[in-house]
């Protein structure tokens, strides 16, 4: 997959720095503020320039994968309008991402729209989950943060499956000073979320969050980190629920601490 | 050229009809086998068991990908001219002096291997395990009949005895343990010592002193087949047992009942199927026994060999092209073995013979998707089935096109279907997003003063509810992130 950023001659008449479009996610946007926060705080720091095309919403990824595709078109279309015009789009979500690369050129056409599924191929292209835009196109690993405390960290399934991020986000948090890293038991198993499985299984998906929580907990890490804002509201909720003392964190969250600002 | 997914084919062959469907609907099904202890314990220790073996004996193949990638381009090769190796695998098993029977569906299966049965004038048949056979009810249409099939696999036959249900494509009875079937042979099998132990040796042994007797008197024999090379019109079982070999070279009579979608145009095809199975299957480099048998031979095992060639359904799948490829699969059982979802609930809570990722895409594509509705929406689309599957069918992608049909069909007016396009329409525009954004706001008042100082909200009204049935919700925050974004950076994008 190419993996370069592409630059135009006239950005690179105007500026060294990268220009990047941050796609919030609606969840982050909403619910997550913080998160989107660190994740600028991030990328600036990586060096880029960031923008927030104001335009944007949500990317259709819960009516895709629950069958809507009809109505998610608008969507899809919706966002590729507002982050065409960019060099790069990041987002601090592997499923999000996901859906933009492996969904949007399938879900456009089904609904027969040429024009719009080579659209989304190309910006397919151009669409990336925070740690691997971090290391394979910002080429960093140390992003200069403090934090610490005992972490584990879930990979996620779509991070790990779909886009395939492999050790990107251990490394990141890796270089973080402070921060001792406990492997997580059965890292790679899936904790239950799956969208509107979560409602529509809730029995199934409860039963899967309780192991993957059983894990968690036997690392005795104080911080569960993922770069999924909508598996750590799964998995951050049912440890809530339990009072088990411990938080989940966004992967961005923590790679954004320095020794004097905490999140 | 006709958009993907849609099926405006109309669908002359007939759905698939026999062991395909459930009582209830999955999360119904899943609720009761996640409240069995014994039923989880046995699972998570058996998929873990599996799943560990396949990934070593995987791990040493350097070309594993290659291989992988070899298993889905022959399959999707034969699919593409079923309709000549098909006839080309009848002509040359009809002439190495093999019967060739072709059955639409499930009932007209059973109505061929009940008659040809009967023609022999024997009243018991011994079985070779073969999901099509438990797919088409085999051995409760023969029964009907007044046929005695008895099931030579162990695991088969601990699901016989027990007049119980397969769980497992592989190891139909992963969800009973060696106590649980110790008790069941002294229940049910006279030979069995009263004081028979739950060592698997000793469990084995009795099986086999039950099985030999049967093995040794059976004039019939009924099987499934892994593949069937077209070029030769060879048959091929690979088993573990043994007891497949017996079956298929003891008895006078054997009729073979196999899913069309089986064939496989050479002998150099089926060379990379016997390496992906049983590495996927039973997590070995090579399975114990691979029986091969071509027509007739005077002299040398059945004398009358027949083939019935299975539809039920699989003309449909076939017509379907994103979700043909369901059609590839060498029931291997490596996606259930990694399914999270599968290891919690077990096979019985899918309803149909096909359990795990590959059953919920396959019985709804045989049923039509409106039989088996629940299914498609019984995985959390981890991914982790594609990745292990030997002919990398994606299963995820092959779901979402199945919620897909599910949605297309229920119509506009599920309550399901509002939300959904209420949704849509708000995100579709910035400004109606943002006005739904400063609603959810709302949510700051949620819950009482305690909980909120803690950011959680313990309960939200239905269909939410099910999420704070075990989960707090978070708090929504004072400010969105384009509320800080328009102070800190003045709106610039």
């Amino acid at each position: 997959m190419p993996r370069r950023l592409r630059r135009t001659a006239t950005d690179d008449a105007m500026t060294e720095r990268p220009r990047v479009a941050l796609f919030v996610t609606c969840l982050a946007d909403t619910l997550y503020p913080n998160v989107g926060r660190a994740t600028v705080t991030v990328l600036e720091r990586a060096g880029c320039e960031v923008a927030f095309p104001s335009a944007q919403t949500c990317c259709g990824q819960a009516h895709i994968n629950t069958g809507y595709l009809r109505d998610a078109v608008p969507l899809v279309r919706h966002f590729v309008d507002t982050f065409s015009g960019y060099d790069a789009v990041v987002a601090p979500s592997g499923s999000c991402v996901g859906a933009v690369r492996h969904q949007y050129a399938m879900v456009a056409a089904r609904s027969g729209d040429r024009r719009l599924e080579r659209r989304c191929r190309d910006l397919a292209e151009r669409t990336f989950e925070l740690s691997e835009y971090l290391v394979d196109v910002a080429e960093v690993t140390d992003v200069g943060a403090t934090y610490p405390h005992t972490v584990t960290y879930h990979p996620t399934c779509h991070s790990l499956r779909v886009l395939g991020v492999g050790e990107k986000p251990l490394t990141l948090l890796r270089h973080v000073r402070g921060l001792r890293l406990i492997p997580l038991p059965n890292a790679d198993h899936c904790c239950g979320f799956g969208g509107t499985f979560a409602v529509k299984n809730a029995d199934t998906s409860v039963a899967m969050l309780t192991d993957k929580m059983t894990d968690v907990l036997a690392t005795g890490a104080e911080v569960c980190s993922a770069s999924d804002s909508s598996c750590l509201m799964h998995i951050g909720g049912g440890l809530s629920r339990l009072r088990a003392g411990v938080r989940t964190v966004h992967l961005a969250e923590i790679l954004a601490s320095t020794q004097d600002a905490a999140p | 050229m006709i958009p993907r997914g849609r099926t405006p084919l109309p669908i002359l062959a007939p759905r698939g009809v026999g062991m395909l469907r459930g009582d209830q609907p999955f999360p119904q099904a899943a609720r009761d086998a996640l409240a069995d202890p014994q039923l989880r314990r046995n699972l998570g220790h058996a998929t873990s068991t599996i799943r560990g073996k396949r990934a070593a004996v995987v791990d040493e193949v350097a070309d594993w990908e290659e291989l992988r990638e070899a298993g889905r381009a022959i399959k999707a090769a034969t699919m593409a001219r079923l309709d000549e190796h098909l006839v080309l695998l009848e002509e040359r098993v009809t002439a190495a002096g093999g019967t060739v029977h072709w059955a639409a569906d499930a009932t007209e299966a059973n109505t061929i291997v009940t008659r040809l049965v009967r023609q022999t004038g024997h009243q018991e048949v011994v079985k070779v395990k073969s999901m099509a056979t438990q797919e088409i009810g085999l051995n409760e249409a023969l029964a009907e009949a007044g046929i005695s099939a008895y099931e030579t696999d162990l695991a088969e036959l601990i699901v016989q005895l027990g007049d119980d249900l397969p769980s497992h494509i592989l190891v139909p009875a992963i969800h009973r343990n060696r106590s649980e079937i110790r008790d069941l042979f002294r229940r049910t099998i006279p030979e069995a010592a009263a004081d028979l132990s739950d060592d698997p040796g000793a469990l084995a042994a009795t099986a086999r002193r039950h099985l030999r007797e049967r093995f040794l008197s059976a004039k019939v024999a009924v099987s499934g087949a892994n593949f069937a090379v077209a070029e030769t019109g060879t048959l091929c079982v690979v088993e573990s047992e043994g007891n497949g070999r017996m079956c298929l070279t003891l008895p006078d009579t054997l009729i073979t009942v196999m899913g069309i979608e089986k064939v496989v145009p050479t002998w150099r095809d089926l060379e990379v199927f016997l390496q992906l199975l049983p590495r996927s299957s039973t997590g070995e480099r090579m399975n114990p026994y691979t029986s091969l048998w071509t027509g007739v031979h005077p002299g040398d095992g059945p004398q009358a060999v027949h083939l019935v060639l299975l539809d039920n359904g699989r003309t449909s799948v076939l017509a379907d092209e994103a979700g043909r490829d369901a059609l590839h699969c060498i029931r291997c059982s490596a996606c259930l073995n990694v399914c999270p979802v599968y290891e919690r609930t077990g096979g019985h809570a899918y309803g149909s013979v096909y359990p795990g990722p590959i059953g919920a895409i396959l019985s709804p594509q045989l049923t039509g998707v409106e039989d088996n509705a629940s299914l498609p929406y019984a995985s959390t689309l981890c991914g982790a089935c594609y990745d292990v599957c030997p002919v990398k069918i994606d299963i995820p992608s092959i779901l979402v096109h199945l919620r897909a049909e599910h949605v297309e069909a229920a119509g506009r007016r599920t309550p399901e279907a509002v939300a959904m396009a209420a949704a849509a329409w708000t995100m579709a525009a910035p400004h109606r997003w943002r006005r739904a954004q400063a609603v959810a706001r709302l949510g700051r008042l949620l819950g009482r003063r305690r909980d909120r100082q803690q950011n959680r909200i313990r309960s939200l009204p239905a269909p939410l509810s099910a999420w704070t049935s075990a989960r707090d919700a978070p708090r929504p925050p004072a400010a969105t992130f384009r509320q800080w974004w328009q102070r800190e950076r003045g709106g610039s994008s």
